[in-house]
């Protein structure tokens, strides 16, 4: 047996803007065993609950991740609605769905330029944010915010995009679209990309199910869960499909969230033309009693937020398991029997979000 | 609207045959979540096939001791890891036990206490 | 100031933000704001770096990689607290994990406020740090050493561990 050294990734690394520390168990440059330590974001947010009304959780809610932000506020108030039997405004789950495809935009391109990075494509990284720039600034117009956008309320939504915004973001789409495929055309068919991810990184597909993965990490092993399809917001009234890959590589997870994005606009796309006129909110009284598991897909996969609530204004329970926690088993997995040098790649693929997993 | 759920209530002895019965059906370990009622501790075990989620609740005392499911989902290991630390509810026999180092926080077993108010706001420490 | 002998590079850690600054960071670095055009460079190792960016309070598993990244870095050093977080502990500062500002643990030269901050503001914030940074050179000011070996109680749930 050749002699075991063990490695530290993280908590501080180049290639990860967030901290995330694995032990490297290594014999020569094979990755033989992965032990992850986490906690390096843990605020302890959900115990808030106690000290805010279910409100004004909504904006904690949205904290939780920057990046997931507004996915997550609209999670949190269905859950709410759902527990207080609120029937929101048609035209406020349509506005809805759009912002969250809109994260998922601006989410899946800032995950290909970082993953660009990992692979050393420095100027992939810097088209990839370049057009990233779009998305924010439609975000920007509509809600008034860049990242985090406090738009989402228990019973609605904060702010209305008026008919003829909603037009130029049609247009605007349409003009994103055409440079998008330029932009996947690389990471899919650039022959230096392919040699890099192609066969690296296999998850079975058994495996992804049974380890708990979802989102893009179990979308491609095959694996076609995709919480939209539940119909949540306004999905319910839209056609659209999740997008599978079968290789289980980080090719495969790659292409999903390149090809997911044409979906995304695909979907904005159709709640524009179908979006119905009316209010945006209505007013909410009384408090949440009854529990509720309230869920949604995230860029990353599926959220699951429980809330638990006795008739007043504080909630007796608030528990969120993000993508990334239950995407971790399934990166110990991948990550045995790799070489070192793919550890950055392999890592990137399941798109750690670190600050949703720790909350 | 979605859809309406509902929670079984299950004994602490059942647990591990229900994760096997379920890991036979095709259905996917969801979470595992713990949840403070007075003195006692409800831990909900979700499963979901299809997106049709079913889950199983038990109630236990803080001392009280809890099987393990890492041995039928072997993902199952980070979420007994996290009711271990933020809970202090020991779980006997995970595959990856981290013996308490899973998260590293000021308070010892966070949420099985109630944190007072302080004077200031902010923690200070 | 209005000319600098070398170029800055800046050093970014994540405390426990919530990603939100941490990207508008990165977007800095992109075509779209660019700070390259002020030779302002991102690294990955302390020992190159002149700015300290942190974004996100202080919790109980990151104060020691703080002080540790912080103590590494040559003088003259600047540090940046971007994020209400990072200069106060913001809407987490009352949940049980956090100790609020940066400023608890490592000396702060220059604030930079907001939820998420913007890229805009932070390149303000970065280009006020070079200034410090020219008069802490000039002064030929050293930084002190940061510990935290007088903290009295420190919990971890495991017994008798090496943590």
């Amino acid at each position: 047996m050749s002699k075991q050294i063990t490695i530290p990734f993280g908590p501080q690394h180049p290639v990860l803007p967030e901290p995330l520390h694995l032990d490297l168990v290594l014999e020569d440059e094979k990755v033989v065993d992965v032990v992850p330590t986490i906690g390096y974001v843990h605020r302890g947010l959900e115990k808030l609950v106690e000290k805010r009304e279910y409100t004004e959780y909504v904006y904690i809610a949205e904290r939780i991740c920057g990046i997931c932000s507004f996915i997550h506020s609209q999670t949190y108030v269905q859950g709410i609605e759902q527990i207080m039997g609120l029937e929101v405004p048609e035209r406020a789950q349509f506005l809805r769905t759009i912002w969250g495809e809109y994260s998922r935009l601006h989410s899946h391109l800032l995950w290909l330029g970082c993953f660009a990075d990992s692979m050393g494509f420095e100027s992939l990284f810097m088209n990839s944010w370049r057009l990233r720039e779009h998305i924010l600034d439609d975000l920007e117009a509509t809600t008034g915010g860049r990242v985090i956008q406090g738009v989402c309320k228990v019973g609605g939504v904060r702010k209305d995009i008026a008919p003829e915004k909603l037009d130029e973001m049609l247009k605007g789409l349409k003009g994103l679209e055409h440079e998008l495929h330029d932009l996947t055309n690389v990471f899919l068919h650039d022959s230096s990309v392919k040699n890099r991810l192609r066969g690296i990184g296999k998850l079975s597909s058994e495996d992804a199910y049974y380890l708990g993965a979802v989102g893009p990490t179990a979308r491609g092993s095959g694996i076609a869960i995709d919480i939209r399809e539940t119909g949540y917001g306004a999905f319910g009234k839209i056609n659209f499909k999740p997008v599978v890959e079968h290789d289980g590589d980080c090719y495969a997870r790659c292409a999903v969230r390149a090809n997911e994005m044409f979906g995304s606009i695909d979907i904005i796309e159709q709640c524009i033309k179908k979006i119905p006129d009316g209010p945006v909110d209505m007013k909410v009284t009384g408090a949440p009693d009854g529990e509720y598991f309230s869920r949604a897909e995230q860029p990353r996969g599926e959220v699951i937020h429980y809330i638990k609530g006795n008739g007043k204004k504080n909630l007796v329970r608030h528990r969120v398991r993000t993508p990334t926690f239950t995407n971790i088993p399934p990166l110990v997995t991948l990550l045995k029997g790799c070489e070192l040098a793919d550890v950055p790649v392999i890592v990137l693929t399941i798109d750690p979000c670190i600050g949703c997993a720790e909350r | 609207m979605m859809e309406p759920q509902t929670i079984v209530p299950i004994s602490v002895g059942e647990v591990v045959p229900k994760a096997e019965q379920a890991k036979k059906d095709g259905y996917r370990l969801v979470q595992i979540g713990c949840t403070k009622i007075e003195d006692n501790f409800e831990i909900i075990y979700v499963y979901d096939k299809d997106y049709k989620l079913i889950n199983f609740r038990i109630t236990v005392k803080q001392d009280d001791e809890i099987p393990s499911i890492s041995g039928v989902y072997w993902g199952a290991f980070v979420y007994e890891n996290e009711i271990h630390d933020l809970y202090g509810i020991h779980v006997a026999g995970i595959n990856i036990d981290f013996k308490g180092t899973f998260y590293k926080t000021t308070v010892k077993h966070p949420f099985s206490v109630t944190i007072t108010k302080e004077d200031d706001a902010c923690q200070n420490r | 100031m209005t000319y600098l002998a070398k170029s800055p590079w800046i050093f970014h850690y994540d405390a426990s933000s919530c990603n939100g600054c941490d990207i508008e960071i990165l977007a800095c670095l992109t075509p779209m704001y660019d700070v390259e055009r002020f030779g302002i460079i991102n690294t990955g190792n302390p020992k190159h770096a002149d700015i300290f960016v942190v974004t996100g309070s202080i919790n109980e598993a990151n104060r020691e990689v703080i002080q540790n990244l912080y103590n590494q870095m040559p003088d003259p050093k600047v540090v940046v607290a971007v994020g209400i977080c990072a200069c106060s502990g913001g809407v987490f500062r009352e949940c049980y994990n956090v100790a609020g500002g940066i400023d608890k643990l490592i000396p702060v030269d220059v604030y930079v406020p907001g939820c998420a901050a913007r890229p805009e503001s932070i390149i303000d914030g970065i280009v006020t740090a070079l200034g410090v940074l020219e008069e802490k050179r000039s002064k030929n000011i050293h930084s002190k050493v940061v510990t935290d070996h007088e903290r009295p109680e420190r919990h971890n749930h495991a017994q008798g561990g090496a943590q």
